[in-house]
């Protein structure tokens, strides 16, 4: 039997993992505040390895899954309010906010984040919540771009699809070129890197319901992004959450949206197709 | 050697500048020069006998053997979390000769097959893209193999 352990930095978790005879991902329902119903389970998109998709809520801790039941008790709801002030705040040499063009996010980013990557014609290359972000702040508010990984950025692109919440991921892959960034994600899924040999499908395909030391791995799905991790007491962003895990194989780390991890997040996130929004998800 | 096996354990940047692969020491069998025959290496990778007692902390330690992220082991249930990719190493022992034992902790998959998820700890034949810190190096020195596999050929109860 394993110990539960409390870690430091987010003593309000205890982060601990069961036994192995606990493999398994567990049977239990998401509905956060007892009113909005997340799918954790869907039947797996045509092509998926996979019968049925689980989301990594399924893998994590009771104690762990609570905290993203109650969105008074998620920590990360306090980068969906940071996120709703950048929202209203001018910025720039323009003098804009987001909600001067789109108004009530609740309404005109309602199910959007759900939808991407999503194909943008004019870059020629599917785009993410971030890159779409920073496209607006060039072009309509005359603003800097954000750094990868600015506290606000993470904010913005939370509270974005924190009004997607519930809505199942379905992206379009007819858009554009989408099948082919498909295709170059899937080569890069299932190529072993690294020192320590290592794709992502050796952990999130084959050994999904297991465990690697303390870490129940689950099939690394991208429905809760971005999510709080406990363990980083902080907002991680998907492309972080990438590159964390390339390096866990002794890998060169790409660069966060360089086309390689662009053409993985839109295959991954074709991967867990029919997942609710879960945004802010808690994680381990 | 002793002291630099000291550093090993301390850690691995350092170890891989001392003792990773390519650089042959006296008494040391380069990666590259390896041949491992019908799931066999009888053939020790240096002149120094294999010490169980470090080989223990090699497989434990997780930026050496880190072998506990994979493999569940009784004999050392007093380190937290042993992960379940690989069977349970109790008993190892009866299971695989040394030769084989030695043979699987240097390239794993010349025994376990192609598709095994297991690294193979004394070999180039590695994945595409390798940080720069750990291109052209093993994960483990040749003597820290060596004590690894004398550790595992005690591990005779189930
Ligand atoms: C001057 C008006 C203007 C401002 C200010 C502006 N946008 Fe936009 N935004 C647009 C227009 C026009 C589009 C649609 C066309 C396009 O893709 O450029 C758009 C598209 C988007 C989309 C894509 C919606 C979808 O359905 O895919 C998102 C997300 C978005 N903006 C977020 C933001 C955020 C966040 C900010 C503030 C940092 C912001 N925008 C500021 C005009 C603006
Ligand atoms: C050595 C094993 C390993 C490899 C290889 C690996 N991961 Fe992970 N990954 C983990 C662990 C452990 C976690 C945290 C527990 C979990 O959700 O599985 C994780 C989590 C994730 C998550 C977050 C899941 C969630 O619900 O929050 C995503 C997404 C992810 N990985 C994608 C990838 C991608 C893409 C690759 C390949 C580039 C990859 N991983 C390679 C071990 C690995
Ligand atoms: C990333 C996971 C992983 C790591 C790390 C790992 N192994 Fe393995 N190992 C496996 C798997 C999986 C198997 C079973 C063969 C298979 O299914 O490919 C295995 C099989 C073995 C076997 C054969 C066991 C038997 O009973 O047949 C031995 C011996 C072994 N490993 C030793 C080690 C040692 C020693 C280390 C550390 C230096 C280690 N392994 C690290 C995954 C791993």
């Amino acid at each position: 039997m394993r110990k539960a352990i409390v870690f430091g930095a987010a003593a309000l978790a205890i982060v601990g993992a069961g036994a192995a005879s606990f493999a398994e991902p567990v049977n239990d329902e998401l509905v956060i505040d007892g009113e909005t119903k997340i799918i954790t389970r869907a039947k797996a998109p045509e092509g998926s390895p996979f019968e049925e998709v689980t989301s990594g809520w399924l893998y994590r801790t009771k104690e762990t899954r609570a905290l993203e039941a109650d969105s008074f008790e998620n920590p990360g709801m306090l980068y969906v309010e940071r996120g709703e002030e950048i929202w209203n705040m001018a910025a720039g040499a323009a003098g804009k906010s987001c909600a001067e063009c789109h108004g009530d996010a609740s309404e005109s980013m309602k199910g959007v984040g759900a939808h991407y990557p999503k194909w943008n014609a004019e870059a020629g290359k599917p785009f993410n919540l971030e890159l779409q972000i920073n496209a607006c702040r060039e072009a309509n508010m005359k603003a800097e771009p954000y750094k990868f990984d600015a506290p606000d950025q993470k904010a913005l692109v939370t509270y974005i699809k924190n009004q997607s919440l519930g809505t199942p991921v379905a992206i379009d892959l007819d858009a554009g070129e989408m099948r082919a960034w498909w295709e170059k994600g899937k080569e890069a899924y299932y190529t072993r890197m690294g020192q320590l040999n290592l794709s992502c499908a050796s952990c999130h395909e084959q050994n999904n319901g297991k465990y690697i030391r303390a870490d129940h791995l689950s099939q690394g799905n991208t429905n809760g992004f971005p999510t709080y991790r406990l363990k980083q007491a902080n907002m991680v962003s998907l492309h972080n959450r990438f590159r964390g895990c390339i390096r866990d194989t002794r890998a060169a780390q790409p660069k966060a949206f360089s086309d390689v991890l662009m053409a993985l997040e839109v295959y991954v996130a074709w991967r867990g197709t029919g997942l609710s929004v879960e945004t802010p998800a808690v994680r381990q | 050697m002793r002291v630099q096996m000291k550093n090993a354990v301390a850690g691995l940047a350092v170890s891989s500048v001392l003792l990773g692969s390519g650089i042959a020491l006296a008494g040391t069998m380069a990666p590259d020069a390896v041949r491992i025959e019908d799931m066999e290496l009888s053939q020790p990778l240096t002149d120094t006998a294999g010490d169980p007692a470090r080989g223990r902390e090699v497989f434990a330690a997780r930026k050496l053997g880190n072998c506990l992220a994979c493999h569940a082991n009784k004999d050392l249930s007093n380190e937290l979390f042993h992960g379940d990719v690989g069977p349970s190493l109790d008993g190892v022992a009866g299971r695989w000769s040394p030769a084989q034992l030695r043979a699987i902790v240097v390239n794993s998959k010349t025994v376990l097959g192609e598709a095994t998820v297991m690294p193979g700890f004394y070999s180039l034949d590695v994945g595409a893209d390798v940080a720069e810190e750990f291109a052209g190096k093993t994960i483990l020195s040749a003597q820290d193999v060596e004590d690894v596999v004398a550790y595992l050929t005690t591990l005779k109860q189930d």
